[in-house]
């Protein structure tokens, strides 16, 4: 049962096959059973979600008309608060703190019955592109346990590819998302900015951060995208409109007379060759199911990852500046007389991980006076650049194409004592960040190389989220009929799964 | 060395520079929708926003951004069309996020002034107050102090810590430099917070209590030698919380200062807290660096960009500037200043004016407030405003009086029954069964009556004896149970016993 | 070449509340040349006359309505607290004035 997708689940439920309860049962034994080797849980709440699916069995009874993911479990990235359960961002400064408040996204997966079994791991506040700076220790890829899942969401996506759940949410501030997508051969999606409430998202930069769906298919994902997306009042940079029906372009997977912006920018030095290869065979399927394939130019993206690395960090010495052990979380130091300034000190060099710190450092440095105008203006004057770029590319193409990440999934250590090589991982995925606009990885094959998954990436306008779903649905039809089966059949079994 | 006022200022001429923090009385607070309400348990108004849980975003008050657009509008500034709110980040306990909200060069309102009137020993004086800007922000929480001998921050163990005004809109007006004050500063610097209190008052915008903290002065004074034009250290007092207090906050710092630079000392650049007990300055514990802010722009909310038939709305709907109010009020009623003080002391100024709106004479409609309404309220301690007494009563009560239905010892009877709850004014008569009693024949009758009885004191009174009629005019009074007019029961009585009346 | 001293570290690390170990100073001034190097990149066009952007999407006046909702209890709101007394939060000793 935990191999189809959520709306295989969905049906099964409907037609009364099967319970939420032992669909969710099954997934708790599938967590058990393999997660001591994947870890992409930081808690797993089974009797909240077994409590909630039996909500939802005795509503179905009832007669109540539910939402298609009603019963159905998910796994939930620990960056969104959700009231009484454990929520850290994979922070030590935030073990043991129960949030007294839900989330808009965590309100709205309740409000249509979805089953939380848990929350999932994560580099520490979204910092990060392996899962290996979390505070608990690091998420393994269940294609290959020695390599990382991605991050920051390498939690969420491990959970999905090793079938430990169907649907997650993760968060993507320069590719948290769409890059461990990419690297476990699931789909990921970052919705635009503002079309997921940020509300209960613990801020890494507030600029660039938004929530969005994991899934096996692209179906899956846009079936979890229509409901955790929607205006929030309580975000004042919630976009107030209509969500974009992705759902039915999903289904609709046309790609017929739509052009496919291929930029320039984002292939060929720094990009394994299967990275490529994997890339350019999915082209030509789109170019076969009767799309136009055509070359945009982004010069302004070269800057991408250099405006990145000062927006984010900048922004996060400022959100950051709450974890100061007076109000909640970790307090330490408080013995023989300290004064809060020392135990605040104290506290933030204890609770926060290397990564952390070297961002806050680096955004301080950044926002502090004679710095600003060369290092965080200089990064905003070039956002507009790129967002100039987009415009311009969006005028040439319906879609823009590219490898998700430069690399497949790399092992765990491998980049870890060198952050502007790990900073490398995000090079494809951060444009679309510092845009605000959407994207999606889908799996496009195994690189020849090493066998392991390589991500495409297709990006659109803002607001414009269901091409990312029209065009991703007809790839991912085409590939699945050449492969004869979708991509996550081939990951490993780990634990067997039944 | 020690100096007197006038040494300082033979020598020295005084650069005034004002910051004025008002909690604005919106409902809720800034960026959330907890409660303003003062005085409530701690940490019974706060919320995951202004408690700054991890997740949570702020949202604009709107009624806070239309409050300070009105006093930007009122102080004569001009009103940003593009104004964004900064993050202004330094850790301090009482401040959740460890930044506060507020903006930084693009505030919502700027370029204004005020003008204040002071009395000098040439008669009154006139200065203008350049206002820098006008921002939004929002207010920490209060710590209280514990352990140690004093209570205050030096020497307590640990603090605690309240958030229920954590968030609370504050609106900041900042000064240009002023100078040119002279000896004056102090006066003017009172005049102006004064004057600010009173437009912020008739906007309806802040309670403008200082000693709750509503409106916060904070006084920069530098001193420069008469004649030069190099500006001197500037010292920033904080915690200035009373009219008076503004005035000897000046005072005493012009005279610190040039005390200190008589002796050959610098004055150092730093925050100072006055002393509300002795009226001096203490030194701010000095921080070994210059704190930098970082300010950035606020990525949690949106620009702010009022259009302009919202501000042309507003700016219509403005009240009339305090100090021109006062002079044409004055003039109109023609109220001696030491009449005019005392309305502008009992706060009863709007009340009257719409008392005198509605047909009542000014000086009537001064004298119901101001005394017997004053008396009333000082005898239950409460606010007149807070009376059950209108306006339109008080009106009432001075044209029944004018018409002659009531006397005024009748109307006070009004006048109670009214606060008391009884009614309109005209039904407190109706109820209470008050009325003058103007029928000369039912007076004559009560008049021969009592002449009747006491016969010895009518003829007391018949062989000239006349201050005896006293006595009868009280029994005729008593007989028509207060509601004849006195006066006349005088001329009938005294005509009744043969006595001119002149 | 950028780089930063650990005494710049250090400063920074003071601004920003963390007390770092000698060895965290050196090693993050160590890796600061290659970092600034590698964001430095902004400074490499000509961004004469471009504006800045500090907010993806283009809306502006987002505003409440100035109503009370209900607040957290107070149990709730200490919920988290490492320490409390009164209904208060109740921290370490403070050394300096407040703003």
């Amino acid at each position: 049962m935990i191999k189809k997708t959520a709306a295989q689940m969905s049906a099964s439920l409907t037609s009364g096959e099967t319970t939420s309860v032992a669909l969710t049962q099954s997934h708790l034994d599938r967590i058990n059973e393999v997660d001591s080797k994947v870890k992409a849980f930081l808690h797993v709440d089974g009797e909240n979600a077994l409590a909630q699916a039996a909500k939802v069995d005795a509503e179905r009874a009832a007669g109540k008309k539910l939402h298609p993911l009603a019963g159905v479990p998910l796994a939930l990235k620990d960056v969104l608060a959700q009231e009484g359960v454990p929520t850290t961002a994979g922070s030590k400064i935030l073990q043991g703190w129960k949030p007294p408040y839900d989330s808009t996204v965590v309100a709205k997966l309740k409000q249509a019955g979805v089953v939380i079994l848990g929350k999932t791991n994560m580099d520490e506040f979204a910092m990060g592109s392996s899962t290996e700076n979390s505070g608990y220790g690091p998420t393994f890829n269940p294609w290959d346990l020695t390599r990382t899942p991605g991050g920051s969401s390498g939690g969420s996506a491990a959970a999905v590819s090793a079938f430990e759940a169907p649907i997650a949410v993760g968060s993507d501030t320069g590719g948290s998302i769409r890059q461990p997508a990419a690297l476990t051969g699931i789909v990921g999606v970052r919705p635009t900015y503002g079309a997921v409430s940020r509300y209960g998202l613990i801020a890494y930069s507030s600029s660039l951060d938004q929530a969005g769906p994991f899934g096996r298919t692209v179906l899956d994902t846009a079936l979890l995208h229509e409901v955790i997306a929607g205006h929030d009042p309580k975000d004042a940079t919630s976009i107030n409109a209509e969500v974009p029906n992705v759902v039915s372009a999903a289904r609709s997977a046309d790609v017929k007379g739509k052009k496919i912006g291929v930029i320039k920018q984002l292939q060929g030095s720094g990009y394994q060759a299967g990275v490529l290869a994997r890339f350019n065979d999915s082209l030509e399927l789109l170019a076969s199911l009767g799309a136009e394939i055509v070359e945009v130019d982004c010069p302004s993206f070269e800057f991408a990852l250099a405006a990145y690395y000062l927006i984010a960090p900048s922004e996060c010495s400022s959100n950051l500046a709450r974890f100061d052990a007076m109000r909640y979380g970790l307090r330490t130091g408080d013995d023989n007389g300290a004064s809060a300034e020392t135990v605040m000190n104290a506290t933030r060099e204890a609770g926060f991980g290397r990564e952390v710190k070297r961002r806050i450092i680096l955004g301080t440095y950044a926002l502090s006076s004679g710095y600003y105008d060369a290092y965080y203006g200089s990064a905003q004057k070039i956002r507009t650049l790129i967002i100039e770029d987009y415009k311009k590319a969006f005028t040439q193409a319906d879609v823009l194409v590219s490898p998700t990440s430069p690399i497949t999934a790399f092992k765990i250590g491998e980049k870890s004592e060198d952050p502007i090589a790990m900073y490398l991982a995000d090079v494809a995925t951060i444009p679309v960040n510092l845009a605000g606009i959407c994207g999606m990885s889908l799996p496009a094959g195994l690189a020849d190389e090493d066998g392991l998954p390589v991500g495409f990436q297709i990006m659109a306008p803002a607001m414009q989220d269901q091409r990312l779903y029209e065009v991703g649905g007809a790839l991912e039809a085409a590939l699945v009929s050449k492969w004869g089966g979708h991509l996550i059949d081939q990951v490993p079994a780990l634990g067997g799964a039944k | 060395m020690a100096l007197t006022y006038e040494d300082v200022i033979s020598k020295y001429e005084p650069v005034l520079g004002l910051e004025v923090h008002v909690e604005l009385n919106t409902e809720s607070k800034m960026f959330c929708s907890c409660s303003t309400t003062f005085g409530a348990e701690p940490n019974t108004q706060t919320c995951p926003v202004c408690l700054a849980l991890p997740g949570a975003l702020p949202v604009v008050n709107a009624t806070a951004i239309e409050s300070t657009i009105k006093i930007g509008l009122a102080l004569n500034c001009q009103i940003a069309p593009y104004s964004r709110f900064a993050r202004k980040n330094y850790f301090y306990p009482d401040m959740p996020k460890n930044f506060q909200i507020s903006q930084y060069d693009e505030p919502i309102c700027f370029d204004g002034y005020v003008d204040v009137e002071i009395e000098t020993e040439e008669g009154p004086k006139q200065f203008r107050i350049e206002i820098e800007r006008v921002h939004m922000e929002e207010d920490t929480g209060k710590s209280l102090h514990v352990g140690g001998a004093t209570g205050r921050i030096h020497g307590a163990e640990y603090s605690l810590l309240d958030y229920n005004r954590a968030g609370i809109p504050l609106v900041e007006i900042v000064t240009k430099i002023v100078p040119g004050t002279g000896k004056y500063a102090p006066e003017v610097a009172k005049a102006y917070v004064a004057e600010l209190r009173d437009i912020l008052r008739g906007l309806k915008v802040s309670d403008v209590k200082m000693e709750q903290g509503s409106l916060r002065c904070d006084a920069n004074v530098s001193l420069r030698l008469i004649g030069s034009d190099v500006l001197g250290t500037r010292s920033e007092t904080k915690n200035v919380n009373s009219l008076r207090s503004v005035e000897r906050a000046i005072r005493g710092e012009m005279i610190r200062h040039a005390e200190l630079l008589n002796d050959g000392k610098k004055v150092k650049q730093e925050t100072r807290h006055f002393q509300e007990d002795t009226g001096l300055t203490r030194s701010g514990r000095s921080k070994e660096q210059a704190e930098d802010y970082r300010y950035f722009p606020e990525p949690d909310l949106v620009p702010v960009a009022p259009d302009a038939t919202w501000i042309e709305t507003l700016r219509a709907a403005l009240p009339e500037r305090p100090s021109l109010r006062r002079k044409r009020l004055k003039a109109e009623w023609s109220v001696p200043d030491k009449e005019m003080a005392a309305m502008i002391n009992a706060d009863v100024l709007d009340i009257v004016e719409a008392t005198v709106l509605l047909g009542a004479e000014p000086t009537k409609a001064r004298t119901w407030w101001l005394g017997e309404i004053s008396r009333i309220a000082n005898e239950k301690e409460t606010a007149i405003a807070d009376l059950s007494i209108t306006p339109a009563d008080v009106a009432e009560i001075v044209a029944l009086v004018a018409a002659g239905e009531l006397t005024d010892k009748l109307a006070r009877q009004v006048v109670e029954g009214v606060i008391a709850g009884e009614g309109k004014p005209s039904e407190v008569v109706t109820k209470r069964g008050i009325k003058v009693v103007n029928d000369d024949g039912a007076l004559m009758a009560a008049i021969e009556k009592v002449c009747a009885e006491q016969a010895e004191t009518a003829d007391k009174v018949r062989n000239g004896h006349v201050p005896a009629a006293g006595a009868l005019i009280g029994a005729v009074m008593k007989e028509t149970k207060g509601q004849a007019d006195a006066a006349r029961v005088r001329e009938l009585l005294l005509g009744h016993l043969g006595q001119a009346t002149s | 070449m950028s780089s930063l001293s650990r005494d710049d570290v250090a400063k920074l690390a003071s601004l920003a509340r963390i007390e770092m170990t000698e060895e965290e100073l050196v090693s993050l001034a160590s890796q600061f040349g290659s970092i600034l190097d590698a964001v430095a990149r902004v400074q490499e066009l000509n961004l004469d006359g471009v504006k800045a952007t500090s907010h993806p999407q283009p809306i502006e006046n987002i505003f409440r309505e100035d109503l009370v909702l209900p607040s957290l209890t107070p149990e709730q709101a200490l919920s988290g607290a490492p320490a409390q007394e009164d209904q208060r939060f109740r921290v370490p000793q403070i050394l300096g004035e407040a703003e």
